[in-house]
């Protein structure tokens, strides 16, 4: 005899498979709710901001009236911000990743040292900021100017970048790893010539994401002192700055209305900074993709 | 038949007593963690033989052949007691480093595991480790290399490719010619057939009796017409232990344990 009934399974067919169809429709539609508000927001920056921008607004200095106010300190001085933070979370992010994977021994400690690590790059900005402000700001005593700024950031997304690092570490298959050292290579030469050339493309893919996190960052700078309103360009690092997003909130919170174009203006030229960073970084993930 | 056979034994016998020992393997055993893997295993092998270490799955084979260059150790939990000299030095002692073993020793593994590097770079690799830099230098001897695993007319006009493009067969050849580059003195092949083509595998078994003139090969399979076919002398392991161990023509023709008997007429395994 049999267990499965013909009726019962031909019963239930058209229920599972209705069911199967809802599903789908549920999930399509929870990704059209968040394209909606993308492209709302998209909409409302643009038919807003678009208009504000010309020359005067990209190579002018902020004013007192919304007609002459322009971005140019708030974008010299993300860049400036760049130059620090970059080539700090990328030295001491893969460093810290190559430690991990490869040279510590897995244990306790080791855990418990990635499980921080994976904590502090949940932690909120603004604590960043706060930490940036009593360690660079009072405890160094450096002042309010790009170096203190450049490092909080550097805090900031140091275990984003640490994590995606080990990420691109560990995917380097083991049997090549292991063929370099069967050959008598050390540690350092097998990291050198065989891990680092290999996990390049995820570290810089990893690294340009994150650092397009830090550039549109406002707390942690408001909280160790960027300026609103600056009208000459840094010198050095350790002249006074502004940063893009510290410029744009700085309009919003202008009474005259015309100063909300203004800060629009300012959301798209860094939308536009921000899309052309993480699109090098696809460019750099899509070229590299299949070396395994 | 059987007589001609047993000449045959007492040669290879007389032959292996004369040459020099390379390993000595003295009362080994090996834990992953709790669990043993190797039971007080004792074992020399000689100059310019082939090993084979047959034996089914899980028997410790593998493991046997990675202690040999103590790449066992890439597992963490590793634990051994016992010694194993190679030409008279015990890998195990502190001041003998681990680089220097494996530059003598290379080794071929299961699955072909070319660098993502074109083939010239593949061969260089070892060579450029330990410190030769001069081009000509490195020039002969991917030549040398990829001559001696049998691959030179193949890829000579095309060595600047990466070796991923070649089949599997030809990446394996990589891979010996990659560790002919260091001139080592033995050679280590964890399965190193397993997973090609029959046509590819007898290249490989072709190879390994041109590479026995001048290294020692100790070669791991699960195959055991291919042990039959290429070694001078096989082990045969067991639940981590060495059942038996002979030349090959008496190990598969009189096998003097009864295990060995049931696993090479196929009972189990």
């Amino acid at each position: 005899m049999n267990y499965i009934d013909e009726q019962t399974v031909q019963k239930n067919m058209g229920n599972r498979i209705k069911k199967n169809k809802m599903w789908r429709w549920l999930f399509f539609s929870a990704t059209m709710i968040a394209l909606l508000f993308l492209a709302a927001l998209a909409y409302r920056i643009l038919t807003q901001g678009i208009g504000g921008i010309d020359w005067q607004f990209i190579s002018g200095f902020t004013s007192a009236s919304p007609e002459r106010a322009g971005i140019k300190a708030g974008v010299v001085g993300s860049l400036w911000l760049m130059a620090v933070t970059a080539p700090v979370t990328i030295i001491l992010g893969v460093a810290t990743a190559i430690y991990l994977e490869e040279y510590a021994k897995k244990g306790r400690l080791t855990n418990f040292i990635q499980t921080n690590i994976q904590n502090l790059a949940g932690v909120p900005s603004i604590v960043f900021g706060l930490l940036g402000l009593t360690i660079f700001v009072y405890v160094f005593n450096i002042g309010e100017v790009i170096l203190a700024g450049g490092l909080s950031l550097a805090l900031l997304v140091l275990p984003v970048i640490t994590v995606a690092a080990q990420e691109s570490v560990r995917a380097v298959p083991t049997d090549v790893k292991e063929a370099s050292y069967a050959m008598g290579a050390t540690k350092w030469q097998t990291v050198r010539r065989i891990i680092l050339p290999a996990a390049i493309p995820g570290i810089i893919t990893g690294s340009i994401l994150a650092l397009s996190r830090a550039i549109g960052e406002t707390a942690p700078l408001l909280v160790v002192g960027a300026s609103t309103a600056i009208f000459t360009l840094p010198n050095g690092i350790m002249s006074p700055y502004t940063a893009m997003p510290i410029q744009i909130f700085s309009w919003t919170q202008q009474p005259q209305q015309a100063f909300q174009g203004v800060a629009s203006a300012g959301i798209v030229i860094l939308l536009v900074i921000l899309l052309l960073m993480n699109s090098i970084a696809v460019f750099i993930r899509n070229k590299f993709q299949n070396r395994y | 038949m059987a007589q001609t056979n047993e000449q045959q034994s007492n040669e290879t016998v007389k032959q292996t007593e004369s040459k020099q020992t390379v390993y000595n393997v003295q009362n080994l055993n090996l834990w992953y963690g709790e669990d043993q893997a190797l039971y007080d295993v004792n074992m020399k092998i000689g100059e310019n033989d082939v090993t084979a270490i047959i034996g089914p799955s899980g028997c410790g084979k593998s493991t046997f052949i990675k202690t040999l260059n103590r790449m066992v150790e890439m597992v963490p939990v590793v634990r051994t007691s016992g010694e194993i000299s190679y030409r008279g030095d015990n890998i195990f002692d502190r001041s003998y480093a681990v680089e220097d073993l494996r530059t003598k020793v290379g080794m071929v593994f299961q699955q072909p595991n070319p660098f993502p590097k074109s083939i010239y770079e593949n061969i260089v690799y070892g060579p450029r480790i330990h410190g030769i830099k001069d081009k000509k230098t490195l020039d002969a001897i991917v030549e040398k290399s990829l001559k001696g695993a049998a691959l030179w007319d193949e890829v000579k006009d095309r060595l600047d490719q990466n070796a991923f493009g070649l089949s599997g067969g030809q990446q394996q050849r990589v891979c010996i010619a990659r560790c002919l580059a260091i001139e080592p003195d033995v050679i280590l092949m964890d399965e190193p057939t397993s997973a090609l083509d029959p046509i590819s595998t007898a290249k490989i078994e072709e190879l390994v009796q041109q590479l026995k003139e001048n290294y020692s090969i100790i070669i791991v399979t699960h195959n055991m017409q291919q042990a039959a076919r290429i070694s001078d002398n096989t082990a045969f392991f067991l639940n981590g232990e060495l059942v038996e161990y002979n030349d090959t023509n008496t190990l598969f023709s009189t096998p003097g344990d009864k295990r060995t008997e049931d696993y090479i007429t196929g009972r189990f395994g």
